[in-house]
């Protein structure tokens, strides 16, 4: 593997996403936080953001900010997710498998609407 | 947990918390000796020596939500009855280091796992800190050091689609190389 060569693709990419920007630039960026304490973890967080990543990956999905967090006191909720999007209130949804992880994902953080019957209250 | 490299995300985890800016993982597979080894160094606040020795009792954690700490104490155990141990080295205000080891070929030794995954997360997940992973294989290695990558990209977000692609082509290459497999 070339280093030279990756950190130039890199400088494509990162050209690539700033014109990109500009044109988004008003919808602001989604947030994505995993949980990823020992309970998280335990429970199968790991797909859960595996999952996430294949999602963004795939679908060639812009202004995604995914990030992990510790155990916020909701072990028997884990896999916990939480969706911020621009503007709008944090939603927190339990036992997100892979599974349902890609439905947030898509129905969520993609189009808009809340995936009622996960949402946990806090 | 059934795979070392979520163990290892775990432990990750306790540095992140300890607000550490950078946090260096080691893995290795001697073969030849037949050891595994994993190391884990941070700069984070450090514990004295008296933390350090309650540290892998199970109702030991510096987290306040819950009150009882499990990753380590059941690492350890998981190393010990494989002919290995864990061990912790830390200072307060200096950082903490820890070192497992297991006999490779172990019968009850659990997999190394996804360890890209665990490797890919961390990088993903807490961009504020200066990630340095290493994967060897006898004298097979693979060094990943996230300074660079953050440099060329500035503020263009590591859960970009292009840059998601990017980090698992590069750590997927890199263990082609120490492995041998593609």
């Amino acid at each position: 593997m070339n280093a030279i060569k990756s950190l130039d693709d890199l400088k494509k990419i990162r050209e690539a996403a700033l014109e990109k920007r500009k044109i988004s630039e008003t919808s602001g960026a989604s947030q994505v936080i995993i949980g990823m304490g020992t309970c998280g973890i335990a429970a199968g967080a790991r797909d859960t953001m595996k999952s996430v990543l294949e999602y963004i990956e795939t679908n060639n999905l812009e202004n995604v900010v995914v990030t992990q967090t510790g155990c916020i006191g909701l072990c028997e909720q884990e896999p916990i997710l939480q969706v911020v999007l621009a503007g709008q209130e944090k939603v927190t949804y339990g036992k997100v498998n892979a599974e349902v992880a890609k439905q947030i994902m898509k129905e969520h953080v993609r189009e808009g609407k809340v995936v009622t019957d996960r949402v946990i209250a806090l | 947990m059934k795979e070392i490299s979520l163990h290892i995300l775990d432990i990750a985890e306790n540095s992140v918390n300890a607000d550490a800016k950078r946090i260096e993982i080691t893995v290795i597979e001697h073969i030849k000796k037949d050891k595994l080894s994993i190391l884990i160094k941070d700069d984070g606040r450090g514990m004295d020596s008296a933390t350090v020795q309650r540290v892998s009792d199970p109702f030991v954690t510096s987290r306040t939500t819950r009150k009882v700490g499990l990753g380590i104490p059941f690492l350890k155990a998981a190393a010990e009855a494989c002919q290995g141990g864990l061990e912790i080295r830390s200072q307060p205000g200096r950082g903490t280091e820890i070192e497992v080891t297991f006999q490779h070929s172990h019968i009850d030794r659990m997999p190394l796992g996804d360890l890209q995954a665990t490797f890919l997360q961390l990088l993903i997940g807490y961009p504020h800190v200066h990630w340095v992973f290493k994967y060897q294989m006898d004298e097979r290695k693979f060094c990943l050091d996230d300074a660079e990558i953050k440099q060329a990209l500035d503020d263009v977000p590591l859960s970009d689609p292009a840059v998601i692609h990017f980090l698992r082509q590069l750590i997927s290459n890199g263990f082609e190389q120490v492995t041998g497999k593609h």
